[in-house]
């Protein structure tokens, strides 16, 4: 007898379109010798378990292979295209990070440690550069509140500074890409405990790429994506506001607080809008980034004109 | 010499050709889509450049004339100039239509109120009465002498085309000041020619074709 049966194919098994079209994208650009070493170190990414966190967007998540070629990360080049291609000297293994100043347990962690402290979690983040592009991106990590739990911090932990790696033999000095180095960032301290606040170490179900700011970085997505420092070595607690890096260089165009402001225009752009990668119109920035039932209490009172 | 003729007939084609490859190759990368992340932002990168780079060659031919005594490269003068006005249209047309919508109350806003922006737009508007007057018949229309000054207009798109990229850059100034740099020493040359020729009575401009 014959049975008709339904297909052997689950719908749910069904490759997305978007992901078939990225791999021919991709195909596309493999020819050219940038994006062929890419695929191979993609490939051999290590995979990075993670349980859902809450404050995710359900927004669709950019393409993987935008978010880790499209990247500024001065040290390793100041186009956008550069990072991808010369942040392969980045030894990501072993891995300290100082934790010092004004705690009670002041520790150099081993990479391993640090990421023991809390479980990690997958949360899908809207994250906006100030130059006015946008990406969203399923970053992998914990609460930075964690971290700072674990050292205690004394009553004179007002802010917390931030520092990157530099390594000038395989990164650019300060007069090729036009800032100070090693780049610095700070929080205050209640930003800093905030829930939101990510202490990230992988992204899209993987460790971080190199030019992503591997193997640790901070994802502060209320805020521009240059306060969320890559690549840290060092975290100090302090009871004045630490020196940030693109303020060294730009007061009058970069704030230490450097919120997402739709209403505070750059000196040189409006921040109004922002171009979603992958989209053909632009978009409304959101106050914030959108985060402002979460975010907007910590600034209440400040006039954010000012403290930009 | 027998590479005159070559110079004067033969090459004018595969020379436009070769000033049209930056926007064919633009084309076929966007077609493929391998333009990266941000396509809108390559192409509005890459037509700046383009533009720069032939305001940049256009301003080459007169000392290179002189440098290298060919006086027929002349010829391709009007071309190489009309074609940094070219991209200079694909440019401003990249940030009307791709960054603003011809949102014309925020572009304005943008011309007025950012230097980097007013600059880039007195660049290129620079360039539209030397466009417009490229032909033989406008040069006979306003005399060599009126034409020749009006067609100096062109250090003025240089000389702004590099302050606007220059403002644009956050931080790593390089290539601004290399484009400055070139500039400078093509204008420079300029000064340094003009002395001795004081002493010559003042010659006719040699007319493009």
């Amino acid at each position: 007898m014959l049975v008709k049966r339904g297909a052997d194919i689950r719908y749910s098994e069904v490759t997305p379109k978007s992901a078939y079209i990225n791999r021919r994208r991709f195909l596309a650009a493999v020819p050219l010798a940038g994006a062929a070493l890419f695929t191979t170190r993609a490939a051999a990414a290590a995979k990075l378990a993670a349980i859902k966190g809450p404050f995710s967007t359900d927004e669709k998540p950019t393409p993987f292979a935008d978010v880790s070629t499209y990247n500024n990360f001065y040290e390793f080049g100041t186009g956008k295209d550069q990072p991808s291609k010369n942040a392969g000297s980045l030894k990501t293994s072993p891995w300290s990070i100082h934790v010092e100043g004004a705690v009670a347990k002041p520790e150099v962690f081993d990479l391993d440690d640090i990421m023991k402290l809390a479980p990690l979690e997958e949360r899908i983040y809207r994250h906006r550069c100030v130059e006015a592009w946008s990406i969203v991106v399923p970053w992998i990590g914990f609460p930075l509140n964690a971290l700072i739990k674990a050292v205690e911090p004394t009553a004179k932990a007002k802010f917390v500074a931030f520092q990157s790696l530099y390594d000038p033999k395989h990164m650019l000095s300060e007069r090729e890409a036009g800032i100070p180095f090693p780049y610095v960032e700070g929080l205050r301290m209640d930003e800093a405990l905030h829930p939101l606040a990510l202490l990230c170490f992988g992204m899209y179900g993987q460790v971080l790429p190199n030019q992503d700011g591997a193997p640790i970085r901070l994802v502060v997505p209320w805020k521009y994506g240059f306060k969320s420092i890559k690549s840290i070595v060092k975290i100090k607690f302090v009871e004045k506001e630490p020196p940030t890096t693109w303020n060294l260089a730009n007061a009058r165009e970069y704030g230490f607080y450097s919120n997402v402001n739709s209403t505070v225009d750059h000196p040189r752009w409006s921040q109004g809008s922002e171009r979603r990668l992958g989209e053909f119109g632009k978009r409304k920035t959101l106050m914030f980034n959108g985060y402002g039932d979460q975010v907007a209490s910590l600034y209440g009172g400040m006039d954010l004109r000012k403290d930009y | 010499m027998p590479w005159k003729p070559l110079l004067t007939r033969w090459l004018k084609a595969p020379i436009f050709l070769l000033c049209l490859a930056p926007v064919l190759l633009l084309a076929r990368n966007a077609y493929l889509q391998i333009l990266g992340a941000n396509p809108i932002e390559t192409i509005t990168h890459e037509t700046g450049n383009w533009t720069l780079n032939f305001l940049a060659i256009t301003l080459a031919i007169s000392p290179l004339r002189r440098w290298l005594g060919v006086p027929e490269l002349i010829r391709y003068r009007r071309m190489l100039g009309l074609f940094a006005f070219f991209y200079g249209c694909l440019h401003f047309t990249t940030y009307l239509w791709l960054d603003k919508f011809f949102d014309f109350h925020e572009i304005v806003k943008d011309v007025w109120k950012r230097p980097f922006i007013t600059a880039g737009f007195l660049g290129f508007i620079c360039m539209a009465p030397l466009a417009l007057t490229s032909t033989a018949g406008w040069i006979r229309r306003l005399g060599g002498r009126r034409w020749q000054m009006i067609h100096r207009l062109i250090y003025v798109s240089a000389c702004a085309g590099v302050v606007h990229y220059y403002w644009l850059v956050k931080s790593d100034v390089r290539k601004p000041l290399l484009y400055g740099a070139i500039v400078a020493v093509l204008l420079g040359a300029r000064l340094v020619g003009r002395a001795p020729s004081l002493r010559r009575p003042p010659r006719p401009p040699v007319l493009a074709q």
